[in-house]
């Protein structure tokens, strides 16, 4: 089992539910948050100085899948939340060691 | 003539209620809005209070209601105010001080100017609104306020009414607005993301405060505080309720019983009984607003078809609302209620309706077209858009430095 945590524009949410849908995901978490990469934020000019917004806002989806789903997974994401410029976020996978479902007490894969 | 004390009492009041809708409007579309651009949203209405008041006394009064010139626009004897003074003026509202009229009529300048940001929220750049904004306050505003509502205005004087600003306010806001969000273009990710509104509750509250300072939009526009006062007053809060009710059924019927679409009702029915409601008997404000309701439902559903992005739907409901009314007040005014008006179709005056077609059309056209002009020197001389980057981020805080909500994030 493998936690994917994408860090993704707000605008896309939509279309990474929808191609996580399409593998058979329909379970996962999201959270608002907000980040900076590499770039430090935006640089915007107003009149003749810069400013600097540092964290924009993003959105977090967290969604637990089996190893086998885990390339699909990851490229149905990467494919849907691309734009091609700065800003499109940052995927990380995290290996899970259990899971349990609490309502039945399941636990391992059968949980995710 | 003497000054009235109680007219006074009620203009003033009235002045203060009409004052009250433009943040009124501010919260109603900031509601609408993503929440990176609701304090962008609010300012754009907000400033309106700055800009117009500080102009309106300066040269807008005088442009409107000076003395007249060709029936096209009103001369430079008031400028700054001269002759404004304690005593009830010569020619408008004879018993209440010339300086509360003025005062009065200034408020509608400020919300007219308000109600076109609608179209251009999320993207507009805010200096290219401020130009854009003394520029139609100036080359549109005043000639048609002054048309429709000044002595010897054409429209005056062609015979065509508007009790509270159906023309004045809401076609030429309406139109304005469809103009200026053809030009500017959509807005970044339209019709591919999403773009719920991001605060229904402020909407609400904007659209109770709307509701409110309508009794002294159309109440005041009696310009005295007796039975056309009281007229004017049931007729709106009628109208108001009956479109409320017939688009809250309407979206029961496609879909479920929508807050948004309750509220947007009650403008809607608000717009459609501004030029009405000191000619018609109250009760024909019930067929206005299910009309109203009926009109501007369906003209959302066909603006959201188009490609244009007519951002908070200011043509559907203020333009094409205004335009019903005014069409409304044709078909129902009646000499029996105001000796000032006329007798419209229903009462054997079927001239009534192509006199109020006549003004109609003149706004459309006429606010169409200098709007567009207007927008183009606009982009000219400081472009009409944010950037893209800006637009991403959000106008609250490329534009004016600053957040809705407090903490580390937005």
């Amino acid at each position: 089992m493998k936690k994917i945590e994408a860090i993704i524009r707000e605008e896309k949410l939509e279309a990474i539910k929808k191609s996580l849908e399409e593998l058979g995901y329909y379970g996962m978490t999201i959270t608002e948050c907000g980040g900076r990469g590499r770039q430090k934020g935006i640089d915007l000019k107003w009149g003749n100085r810069d400013f600097c917004v540092e964290f924009l806002p993003k959105i977090k989806v967290e969604v637990v899948v089996l190893d086998e789903d885990l390339s699909p997974a990851l490229h149905a994401i990467v494919k849907s939340a691309r734009t091609g410029e700065t800003g499109d976020g940052k995927i990380f996978v995290i290996p899970i060691e259990n899971a349990i479902r609490i309502r039945t007490g399941e636990t391992g894969e059968n949980a995710v | 003539m003497n000054i009235n004390a109680a007219d006074t009492a009620w203009m003033l009041v009235s002045t203060a209620m009409v004052l009250l809708m433009t943040p009124g409007l501010a919260f109603f579309y900031g509601g609408l809005v993503r929440r990176k651009n609701f304090l962008s949203t609010i300012m754009m209405s907000f400033f309106s209070l700055g800009l117009i008041g500080v102009l309106w006394v300066v040269y807008g009064y005088s442009l409107a209601f000076g003395t007249d010139h060709g029936g096209v626009i009103g001369g430079f004897n008031y400028v700054g105010l001269i002759g404004v003074g304690q005593a009830p003026s010569s020619v408008y509202a004879s018993t209440v001080p010339h300086m509360v009229f003025m005062a009065y009529q200034g408020m509608f300048a400020v919300i007219t100017v308000a109600l076109i940001t609608g179209a251009v929220v999320e993207r507009m750049k805010f200096s290219a609104l401020i130009i854009f904004s003394v520029l139609w306050f100036t080359l549109v505003y005043t000639p048609v306020a002054h048309w429709v509502w000044g002595a010897g205005g054409w429209l005056n004087k062609l015979g065509a009414l508007d009790f509270a600003g159906g023309t004045v306010v809401h076609i030429a806001a309406g139109v304005s607005a469809l103009s200026l969000a053809i030009l500017l273009g959509p807005r970044k990710g339209f019709k591919q993301d999403p773009m719920e509104p991001g605060n229904i509750p402020m909407v609400a509250l904007g659209a109770g405060i709307l509701w409110f300072g309508w009794f002294g939009f159309n109440g005041g526009s009696a310009l005295s505080s007796g039975g056309l006062a009281g007229n004017a007053f049931v007729a709106t809060n009628i109208c108001a309720a009956t479109a409320a009710l017939t688009w809250m059924i309407l979206s029961w019927i496609y879909r479920r019983p929508s807050l948004l679409g309750v509220v947007t009702g009650g403008v809607a029915g608000l717009v459609a009984i501004t030029p009405a409601a000191g000619f018609i008997q109250p009760i024909f404000a019930i067929p206005i607003g299910v009309g109203v309701a009926l009109l501007c439902y369906y003209m959302i559903v066909v603006r959201m078809r188009s490609k244009i992005d007519e951002s908070l739907d200011v043509w559907a409901v203020h333009g094409m609302g205004g335009t019903w009314g005014a069409l409304a007040t044709g078909l129902f005014c009646s000499l029996a209620v105001n000796s000032a008006g006329k007798n419209g179709l229903f009462y054997g005056n079927p001239k009534q309706v192509l006199i109020q077609l006549a003004g109609i059309a003149t706004v459309w056209v006429f606010a169409f077209g200098m709007s567009w002009i207007i927008g183009k020197v606009v982009n000219k001389l400081v472009g009409l858009r944010v950037s893209k980057e800006e637009e991403s981020v959000g106008l609250d805080i490329s534009q004016h430095g600053e957040r809705a909500y407090g903490g580390p994030l937005r």
